[in-house]
Parts: C-alpha cells; sequence; structure tokens
C-alpha cells in the first residue's frame, strides 16, 4: 500500500464565491485524503481569501462553506501553505486568516497549526517534490 | 419529486432518499427514514444522529466515515468509536445512513 502513496499539492488561486473552483476543490482534496494519500494545500492570489477569518455570505445568497477547512486536521491534511507575498499584496496579514490546526497523533494528540507561511520562490520547491500539482 | 410522510407532512427527498432541503429536518424524519430503512431507533442510534447534526452545524460537512470514527471515539469513548459498532446501528453504512437520518447531505469523499 505504501508504494502507491503519492505526493498531491492543492493550488487554490480563485476568491471562495463567484465561481465554483473553491468549494469544488475543497471536495477533492477531502475526497483524497480519504484515500490515504498524501496531501497538501496551497492557497496564494486570491485563493488567500477562501481561509480569511469572519467570512459572511449572507449579501450574496451563498452558503459559507468556510467552516469546513477548519475540519482538514480531522482528515489528516495538516500542511496548508500561504504565500506571504499575496497576502501582502492584498494588505493582509496571517491574523487575517483563520489559525487551522490538527492533533498530532504522534504528541499525545497535542494541537498544532496547520498553516504553514511560504514565499513564492519556496513554494515553487515544493511543487518541484510533487508527484501531482492541481491548480484551480 | 419524492415526498416522504412525517406527521402529516410531506418532506422532499432526492432519489437517494436524502432530504432536499436541509431545514426540512425534524426528529421525527429520521424516525420515518429508519422505519423505511427497517432500522429500529434506540438511544444509541440518536447519539449518532445528534453527534452528525452538531458536527454538521460546526465545520458545515458531513465527515467520512473515518473521521466520523475518530471524532465519536474522541466524544463518546473508544467502546463507540469504531467502525464495527458503527456499522451494527447503522447497517447501510454509517455515513450513508446515518447522515440521512440526521437530515445531512451524503457525506464528501463517501466511496
Amino acid at each position: 500500500m505504501s508504494e502507491s502513496i503519492k505526493k498531491f499539492m492543492f493550488v487554490n488561486t480563485k476568491a471562495p464565491y463567484g465561481t465554483v473552483y473553491a468549494l469544488e476543490s475543497l471536495e477533492v482534496v477531502l475526497i483524497s485524503a480519504a484515500f490515504d494519500q498524501s496531501v497538501s494545500l496551497v492557497f496564494c492570489d486570491d485563493g488567500v481569501f477562501q481561509i480569511a477569518n469572519n467570512q459572511n455570505t449572507e449579501a450574496s445568497g451563498m452558503k459559507n462553506f468556510s467552516p469546513a477547512y477548519k475540519a482538514l486536521g480531522d482528515y489528516d491534511i495538516n500542511k496548508i501553505y500561504v504565500e506571504t507575498e499575496s497576502l501582502e499584496e492584498r494588505g493582509l496579514t496571517l491574523d487575517n486568516i483563520m489559525a487551522l490546526t490538527y492533533e498530532d497523533e504522534d504528541d499525545d494528540w497535542a494541537e498544532k497549526p496547520s498553516i504553514i507561511p511560504a514565499t513564492r520562490a519556496e513554494l515553487a520547491d515544493l511543487m518541484d517534490e510533487q508527484d501531482v500539482v492541481i491548480s484551480s | 419529486m419524492a415526498t416522504i410522510s412525517v406527521e402529516g407532512k410531506d418532506i422532499e427527498v432526492d432519489e437517494e432518499g436524502y432530504l432536499v432541503n436541509l431545514g426540512d429536518w425534524f426528529p421525527g424524519v429520521a424516525t420515518v427514514m429508519a422505519e423505511i430503512d427497517e432500522v429500529e431507533m434506540g438511544d444509541d442510534h440518536w447519539d449518532i444522529i445528534n453527534f452528525l447534526r452538531e458536527y454538521y452545524e460546526e465545520y458545515q460537512i458531513a465527515p467520512a466515515v473515518r473521521v466520523l470514527t475518530k471524532a465519536v471515539a474522541k466524544k463518546l469513548g473508544k467502546a463507540k468509536g469504531n467502525s464495527k459498532y458503527l456499522y451494527e446501528l447503522f447497517p447501510y453504512g454509517p455515513g450513508k445512513q446515518a447522515c440521512k437520518f440526521a437530515g445531512l447531505p451524503k457525506p464528501t469523499g463517501c466511496v
């Protein structure tokens, strides 16, 4: 089984509402995790808004699905990269991003942060290491 | 569109028996769905259904079976947080069937 585990990286580049890309990507992410693959996520460009704090979708009439990102830790997804340049370009800091966490099985279930800030150059290197990179 | 009759009300369900409008749910809905599936509901079933509804309220998704099992173990103890126990309660799959009774959508990542 172990030799069939691939490294998947899902790169999210679009604003959360207005198109279906963000929600569809999240669903694919949850499905891939169910197949015991190694899954990491990247949020860059307008994609950083997908995991912004305090989303309110009332005026748009769309469902606010951002609470679902908090479940990623339960699905053993604990490498969630946020591109620092994208935050800066939009006047955001890590304080504007949801504090996503996971429980570390190998460390007595201690709660640890899943969010990892990374520069554009660091992300390029990480993408090189993946078996599969899917962007939306 | 198919409907089921619950306490004199017609409730819309899809071709697999899941609620069309999640807001239509009340406990009687679960009771009628269980009768249709020939599952006798007890306190243990309700524990899981209430748990699922709280999970959905918090995360806005129906958990995959693996996640449900782990979360139930944490909240209700290891004796209940294992797939054998959950399958005994919900023979058609704790994900699919319990989520249906709880008025949730079909779980994401359910295979």
